[in-house]
């Protein structure tokens, strides 16, 4: 076959591969030619976007990413944290939006895949899994296609790997319906003294690609997730990959077992951009050439060119640099688990990315440049308008009970039942917490004692309103959820999700974002340890809510201290923790006014950091002592959700009359945030009660005691009783009428 | 007391079961990957779940036609317990050591949750850790759970107490025929079922009541 490597490189093929004219004129000034068709197709894969991070590197330079446990922050395929004993978590939350609009089985399934090998890359055992789905409006033709084929996706990979989905998100709005999110979490165990990096060592050594064979699925797939979406999108369906979780779970298996060997020296895996990525990026860490024979690459289809071959984002590939001695025994063990294992290539000491094929030499680049020199850009942005308060008397009128209801079955608190009973949520044995609760929490494996907890959080209509206070939001309120466990939170990763970032106000967005972001780790403690940026999530010019989902990690030191959201008896104290001194005011944002009235004006709640510190310091202080026996941190819908929600989970009821003589409506609805639920076992007029007040008094928190557990109904204030059954009803019923089109 | 629990690739509950097995006798199962020339001489052979090749023929299909389901089919005819657990009682069924089929769930959904079962026939080695009738939690984590046989097998099943665990109170999550959740060849040496009762055998799993088949089992061979 002939094939065209030195073609007229013209302005509509440098556009068509994502390229702006001054970016290609940079390439042609650093390489001092014209490339050649497949250098061009390199340089687009390297400096798109999605591999870059152009827009936003400046801004996620101010990220706090150290710490006392941080062993390995972000640059490097997933984070990695200390958890005591010889032992370290490994985790990262990363998108794969446009695939799973585009094809939403495929899509999110190797979007699933794509985070599992990251962690396994890193010599981890993948051990839990989440993810944080945004789809359009419920009543938008293509959400339920949308849902099930996501959910269904999800499912075939991460359940045939073998991993349990603890936690996630699963929201509705509008503004996703040209662009849904699609964020995949994963973690792993690793012994801290056998963790696996990229940074290739060593001139002369055998670059060796492992796992499954390259086809030409995916070719450009970087690249399209580096652009917006328009009416084309259905012709955009080859770029996105095929999953196939079978050999992924080998590939799992061989690459433990041959990390066992001492084999390894440097491992990456082939996600975007492919073999591209991976080869620049162990070359470039290292200081070191790599030079690859393309005939030696294991392929599916035949004819391929160099150019696909080189952009193909098949799924399930491993590169690494093996010791030249060890070569023989890590190619036995990839024969028993029958997967490719082929030579391809070799470390130099030029700092050349040569690409050879068929005896010709068709990409010689320097390969530092491809990553370092990728170009940085300061976007113009202008900060996002804050919203005036609303006036104080702005209070829509509902029944408190009426009110509740409606929310408890609505799409935003509805049960995910129907979504999380399609994942496996207790394979391995170690589940403590599935999904339902405030965080998922798994046991590790071998310990007596030790736990993980895990979390996803973002309220994209906070971020939208304010991207600052929602970013700071997001962060507090993982930080939050894993408290709640009992978890001393450890570290974060995040998944900034935004629109087109050459327009200054989602660029704003963004900016904002990271502020407030940045602003809440340090203030708690909690640094961002990995993480990914998804920009352009736009179709036909009209972007999604900002949405920078964070996934938080905890440790609880002894699982057996762990509480739940569920009521754990009946005749207990109600106290709200972190409580206003009106109980709650702020009905701005909340779904209260969203989703009954419609409103979408004003800013949403503030977040005071040093108080969030405090209240769950102390609340984490109350459970560990066991004197806590239910706690759950308030979010959407405020008091009434989380009383019901505790509630449904136990089938206890609570009545709860202490309330202000105020408006009931925001003390039941409000969004005001750093607050909990605590249920404790003590005499509420003895001794011990008052010495808790005491406490929480000097630490300048406010805990009142606004009720107690018991009984089949709950009760708000003046409202009409609700059965606790009614309440469930409403709660598990909105996910299967929607999904079966009632 | 001697086990082994079969590896074939792809297979992802081998954990669980060998934890489980382990926890349970104190003593680990050997662990037989499906190419291994020999196949240990113990009183228990487990085949647990996953998705063995995928599962991208039919459920258990490639695994069933592997070279070691010879020697098991001989092991079990000589009198040796086999148990299979959801992927593993597909393979059971596809290598014809238990009769009918497990077909696509009838929600067409991947399934995982907490079902009860009951204990439809206690008087078997794998089962007499339980009383007749006794009503267990138990979880389910399956695609292609839903039990179908003929008219004429089916008979057979429930007049020969072959059914050895039925979806109780109305929790088949399945649409398996008569609630079938597990069931037993003709010499009741072999067994296979959909539940993970190696999911359910600790406090920390919210339960133990999975224990009892793998206690009163290991009890008797040792």
């Amino acid at each position: 076959m002939t094939y065209q490597n030195h073609i007229a490189i013209t302005p509509k093929l440098v556009a068509d591969h994502g390229l702006k004219p001054d970016e290609f004129e940079k390439i042609v000034a650093l390489i001092g030619r014209q490339p050649t068709y497949t250098e061009l197709g390199i340089f687009s894969a390297m400096w798109n976007e999605h591999c870059s991070y152009k827009s936003s590197k400046k801004w996620l330079k101010t990220l706090p990413t150290n710490g006392p446990r941080v062993i390995q922050g972000p640059g490097e395929n997933a984070g990695v944290v200390d958890i005591g004993d010889g032992q370290a978590v490994v985790f990262k939350m990363e998108s794969h939006n446009h695939p799973s609009f585009i094809e939403p089985y495929q899509g999110a399934g190797t979007g699933m895949g794509g985070i599992l090998r990251d962690v396994f890359t890193m010599g981890a055992r993948p051990v839990a899994a989440m993810n944080a789905l945004r789809f359009g409006a419920p009543d938008h033709e293509k959400t339920r296609h949308l849902v099930s084929g996501v959910v269904a996706g999800i499912g075939g990979y991460a359940n045939a790997f073998g991993v349990p989905t603890v936690g996630g998100e699963v929201e509705f709005d509008a503004r996703y319906n040209g662009n849904i999110l699609v964020n995949a979490f994963a973690a792993g165990l690793v012994d801290t003294d056998k963790i696996f990096l990229s940074e290739a060592k060593g001139v002369g050594l055998p670059v060796v690609y492992l796992g499954a064979k390259t086809g030409r699925d995916g070719v450009g797939g970087a690249t399209m997730a580096s652009a917006e979406f328009g009416d084309d999108i259905d012709e955009k369906r080859p770029t996105v990959q095929v999953g196939d979780p079978f050999t992924e779970k080998r590939l799992l298996e061989a690459c433990l077992e041959l990390m066992a060997t001492g084999a390894v020296i440097a491992i990456q895996d082939m996600g975007a951009a492919g073999l591209t990525c991976s080869a620049v990026e162990m070359g470039a860490k290292g200081d070191l050439g790599i030079e690859l024979n393309l005939d030696m690459v294991p392929v599916r289809e035949t004819a391929m060119t160099p150019y696909e071959m080189m952009l193909s984002e098949s799924q399930e590939r491993m590169l690494m640099v093996l010791h030249p001695e060890k070569e023989a025994e890590a190619r036995a063990v990839f024969v028993k688990w029958e997967l490719d294992f082929a030579t391809v290539g070799k470390t130099t000491d030029d700092l050349r990315f040569r690409v050879m094929w068929q005896g010709e030499e068709v990409a010689n680049l320097p390969i530092k440049d491809l990553g370092d020199e990728a170009p940085e850009y300061d976007r113009p942005w202008i900060e996002s308008k804050k919203s005036s308060m609303l006036a104080e008397n702005d209070v829509p009128q509902m029944d408190v009970a009426d009110a509740l209801l409606a929310l408890i079955g609505g799409h935003q608190i509805g049960s995910r039942r129907w979504v999380y009973e399609q994942y496996d949520t207790l394979i391995q044995g170690n589940s403590l917490q599935r999904p339902g609760g405030d965080a998922g929490v798994i046991r590790v494996d071998g310990h007596p004692t030790k736990a993980l907890a895990f979390t996803s959080d973002v309220n994209p209509r906070y971020c939208e309103a304010d991207p600052y206070e929602g970013g700071k939001q997001a962060v507090a309120e993982a930080w939050r959820n894993l408290t709640a466990t009992g978890a001393d939170p450890l570290a974060a990763t995040d998944n900034l999700n935004f629109g087109n970032p050459e327009r200054p106000e989602i660029m704003g967005q963004l900016v904002g974002a990271i502020k407030g972001i940045g602003e809440a780790c340090i203030a708690l403690d909690f640094p961002i340890v990995s993480g990914n940026v998804s920009l352009y999530n736009e179709t036909n010019g009209k972007g999604i809510l900002p949405t920078p989902t964070i996934g938080g990690v905890g440790l609880l030191p002894d699982w057996s201290q762990m509480v739940r959201i569920a009521f754990a008896g009946e005749n207990q104290v109600i106290l709200l923790v972190g409580s206003p001194a009106n109980r709650g005011s702020h009905l701005a944002q909340s779904i209260y006014m969203r989703d009954l009235f419609d409103r979408k004006d004003g800013p949403p709640p503030p977040v005071d950091l040093a108080h969030e510190r405090r209240t769950g310091d102390f609340v984490r202080k109350l459970i560990r002592l066991g004197i806590a026996t239910a706690v759950h941190d308030l979010s959407d819908g405020g008091l009434a959700v989380g009383l019901a929600e505790m509630a449904i989970a136990s089938g206890i009821g609570a009545t709860v009359t202490d309330i202000t003589t105020a408006d009931p409506i925001p003390q039941f609805f409000g969004e005001d945030q750093g607050r909990y639920l605590v249920t404790i076992n003590l005499d509420p007029q003895g001794e011990e009660i008052v010495a808790l007040w005491d406490e929480a008094k000097a630490l300048g928190i406010h805990a009142p005691w606004i009720g107690s557990t018991g009984g089949t109904d709950l009760v708000l204030g003046d409202a009409r009783p609700i059965p606790v059954s009614a309440l469930k009803a409403a709660h598990e019923g909105w996910f299967p009428k929607f999904m079966a089109g009632e | 007391m001697k086990s082994a629990v079969i590896v074939f690739p792809g297979l992802n509950r081998d954990r669980d079961m060998i934890a489980a097995l382990t926890k349970i006798s104190g003593t680990a199962p050997a662990v037989v990957w499906h190419q291994d020339a020999d196949l240990p001489d113990v009183d228990l052979i487990v085949i647990p779940g996953g998705f063995s090749y995928g599962d991208y023929l039919r459920c258990g299909a490639i695994a069933a036609r592997s070279p070691i389901m010879d020697k098991i089919r001989a092991r079990a005819e000589a009198g040796v317990k086999v148990l299979g657990v959801c992927n593993g009682f597909q393979i059971l069924i596809e290598a014809g050591l238990l009769p009918g089929a497990l077909m696509r769930n009838m929600s067409l959904k991947f399934v995982c949750r907490e079902v009860k079962l009951e204990v439809t026939n206690a008087a078997t080695d794998f089962t007499r850790g339980y009383a007749q009738g006794q009503i267990i939690r138990c979880p389910v984590a399956h695609h292609d759970g839903n039990y179908f046989a003929d008219s004429e097998t089916i008979a057979r099943l429930e007049g020969n107490g072959q059914v050895a665990f039925r979806y109780a109170e109305g929790t088949n999550p399945n649409g398996s025929i008569n609630d079938i959740a597990g069931i037993l060849n003709d010499r009741k040496n072999v067994l296979g079922l959909m539940p993970h009762p190696e999911n359910l055998i600790e406090s920390a799993h919210g339960g133990t009541d999975g224990r009892a088949l793998f206690s009163g089992l290991l009890q008797q061979v040792a």
